[in-house]
């Protein structure tokens, strides 16, 4: 039995495909004494690279797969004790993750389970993680889709059930988005709620994500414990409509791609993958059509953002991210929260996708709103 | 919802939702309904390889079994074309065109063209082809280039499973005779396949992995003996890029010139022979539009100039492999003036 002081750093299961990862760079080093939630090291995956944070504070006391390494999911990477633990307990430990690394085992897989609901007679695909009575579910903006709460999915569910959807439209939900205005949305979020047998929720969204579960808190109050809005539409008036036309239009790679550099700060996130990905999506029938409908709701007949949700905040706690490097909704329009009284967070090095640049922040967010209802 | 299936079972599965989704899709060949040629049949062998299998009871009036006669079926598939059918028609070995050759490149070739855009012919002609599984000289060859030459076709080499649904959805909705070719080789690999249809469009190539030091340019079964001398070339400190064209027509230049002007180096790999195919079509339009960017003579690996083999150790020679393509990478990425 090792001393339960003794902390494993696992590699993390980022996203459902994710079977490996490989450490491209340690931030900490050995020795270094870390809190929770800081930067423990750089990990890529196939679909992306992101930075694993310390689950729990105490000395980095020794580095098991080296920077260049590739470790399976659920394998023990690092060793975070107390200083006073002995080498001789860390030694033993270490001993087990090395041999366990070469044999290239990874722990039981605890990655998110992905269903299906049915909600108005229309699949709606989702991921769930942990288990709890409160519930948080996660709303993806346009265009996007459940994988990309990767980040932030798993931290959040320490003790809590968090689901991530699909909207309709998107990833592996049904394809026909009925008007594709946003009250369809919000009903389809609260139907989902029913279909999972939860009375009530904490919402978070992102983009139009966060209009969507704005207008949700709009019209059912009493079942929306928290909001949590990350780069929210329908806050201001400042919105890339090119940017939407542009996503909604693109066929090619070579359509795409530029489009989707405007999304993040850091520009080499748009790796060949995620462009690969996208296009698989955008290729399956009925997304062109769905795309088309929810663009009209998001923008008017003259082609500028249409959406405002400002007059639909209500008394539930609001919480807010924006990046500060957003091209897309910039954070010139978090005033109007502001002037409601929610927090916002301006995150530096993120772009419009803060959940994807900046978990951290978009879970402290979430972990304040929770705290606040 | 995408899951494993394979090659063969991702064409069916496109041919059933497609005939789903449109009642002028219908699907003939040689044993295509019955096998035996009998309606009913429980043990339908769906084709000599089995890809239609189970469509006979699901579309009973819509899978037909054909004589022996390719110039008969093709040329019923063509005019069916004409007046308003979507048909597929399997020509079993793409080796068999030799005797329907007229109805395809003298006929469906033609129409759209001869009659001022006024006549659409939506024909897809599915073929196996390809070395390696024994069937020597005369069901063996990769003869796409010829299909590929001429003006009015368009041909697709699907190289997963998942190009292989998508790409012959396309081919189904589109309006021009496609020439679908099937890599019998690869009938039982597997990839991850959406549930739901979609397209990919033809002319678009896929780039399947990027890399700064040369430019691969890999057709059909190729892709995946490609993405194995990569692999090999990556642990020497060479990043291949693999550019995989999946329709020789239209052919997707951009991407490649793109490519080869990121990489400076260029290695294109066909299972079909050395003599006016794609190694030299593709290597002619770099030399021709990107000849400023090239740090080093383009290499080429295919097949050699002779019928297939048949003594099974010759054929395995025959056939370019990963320790040829990752030979030609390096010849060209060491290439000193």
């Amino acid at each position: 039995m090792s001393d339960e002081r003794i902390g494993r750093v696992a590699m993390p299961k980022w996203g459902l495909s994710m079977k490996t990862g490989k450490i491209t760079e340690w931030i900490a080093a050995e020795g270094d004494e870390v809190e929770e939630g800081d930067d423990l090291a750089e990990i890529d995956t196939d679909k992306i690279a992101g930075t694993l944070e310390a689950s729990e504070g105490g000395v980095l006391r020794r580095i098991v797969a080296e920077a260049g390494t590739d470790a399976p999911v659920g394998c023990t990477i690092a060793v975070v004790a107390p200083a006073e633990v002995p080498d001789a307990e860390i030694d033993a430990v270490v001993a087990e993750a090395r041999e366990q690394l070469a044999r290239g085992v990874p722990e039981e897989d605890d990655g998110p389970r992905t269903e299906t609901a049915e909600v108005g007679g229309r699949a709606i695909s989702y991921a769930s993680l942990g288990d709890g009575d409160e519930v948080v579910v996660l709303v993806h903006g346009y265009g996007g889709d459940k994988n990309s709460w990767l980040f932030v999915q798993e931290p959040l569910a320490a003790g809590r059930t968090v689901h991530a959807l699909d909207l309709p439209g998107h990833g592996a939900s049904a394809k026909d988005v009925g008007d594709g205005s946003l009250e369809f949305l919000a009903d389809t979020v609260l139907g989902f709620l029913d279909a999972v047998g939860a009375r009530s929720a904490h919402l978070v969204g992102h983009s139009l994500g966060g209009a969507v579960v704005t207008a949700a808190a709009a019209r059912a109050p009493g079942r929306v414990r928290s909001l949590t809005l990350v780069s929210p539409a329908g806050y201001g008036p400042e919105a890339d409509a090119d940017y939407l036309r542009g996503f909604a239009a693109a066929g090619t790679r070579r359509e795409l791609k530029p489009q989707l550099l405007k999304l993040f700060a850091d520009e080499s996130q748009v790796n060949r993958q995620l462009v690969d990905d996208l296009l698989k999506y955008k290729r399956l029938d009925g997304v062109d059509a769905a795309l088309a409908a929810l663009l009209r709701t998001l923008l008017g007949e003259d082609g500028r953002p249409a959406l405002d949700v400002t007059g639909l905040l209500g008394v539930t706690p609001v919480a807010a991210v924006w990046g500060a490097q957003d091209r897309i909704i910039p954070p010139s329009n978090a005033a109007s929260l502001r002037a409601a009284g929610a927090g916002v967070r301006v995150v530096e090095g993120a772009g419009h996708m803060a959940h994807m640049e900046a978990p951290a922040a978009v879970v402290a967010a979430v972990e304040e709103a929770l705290k606040g209802s | 919802m995408a899951r494993s299936i394979s090659y063969r079972e991702a064409i069916n599965e496109a041919l059933a939702q497609e005939m789903e989704r449109d009642p002028a899709v219908v699907v003939l060949g040689e044993d295509n309904a019955g096998g035996a040629g009998a309606p009913g049949e429980d043990d339908a062998w769906g084709g000599v390889l089995g890809v239609t299998k189970g469509l006979y009871h699901r579309f009973p009036d819509r899978v037909l079994d054909t004589p022996i006669s390719e110039s008969a079926f093709i040329g019923a598939a063509v005019g069916a074309a004409t007046r308003g059918l979507r048909p597929v028609a399997e020509l079993m070995f793409i080796d068999f065109m030799g005797v329907c050759f007229d109805q395809i490149f003298n006929q469906a070739a033609k129409f759209r063209y001869m009659f001022g855009g006024k006549a659409v012919t939506p024909v897809v002609i599915r073929a196996m082809y390809g070395a390696g599984l024994r069937a020597a000289a005369q069901h063996s060859q990769a003869m796409y280039p010829v299909f590929t030459s001429v003006p009015g076709l368009k041909v697709v080499l699907p190289s997963s499973a998942y190009e292989a649904k998508g790409l012959m959805i396309q081919a189904i909705r589109d309006d021009d005779p496609v020439i679908f070719c099937e890599h019998k080789a690869m009938y039982d690999t597997v990839g991850e396949v959406p549930q739901e249809s979609y397209t990919i469009p033809f002319g678009e190539a896929n780039v399947v992995r990027e890399g700064g030091d040369a430019t691969v340019v890999a057709l059909g079964r190729m892709v995946s003996v490609a993405e194995e001398a990569a692999d090999e070339l990556a642990q020497a400190g060479v990043q291949c890029e693999i550019v995989d064209p999946r329709t020789t027509s239209p052919l997707d230049a951009d991407t490649i010139l793109e490519s080869v002007e990121q990489t400076g180096r260029l290695v294109v790999v066909d299972e079909a022979g050395p003599r006016c195919g794609l190694a030299a079509d593709i290597s002619a339009l770099v030399a021709r539009e990107a000849f400023g960017a090239l740090q080093a003579p383009i290499g080429t690996v295919t097949a050699p100039h002779t019928p297939v083999p048949f003594s099974p150790s010759l054929e395995d020679l025959y056939i370019p492999d990963a320790q040829q393509v990752a030979a030609a990478v390096k010849s060209v990425v060491d290439w000193k003036r």
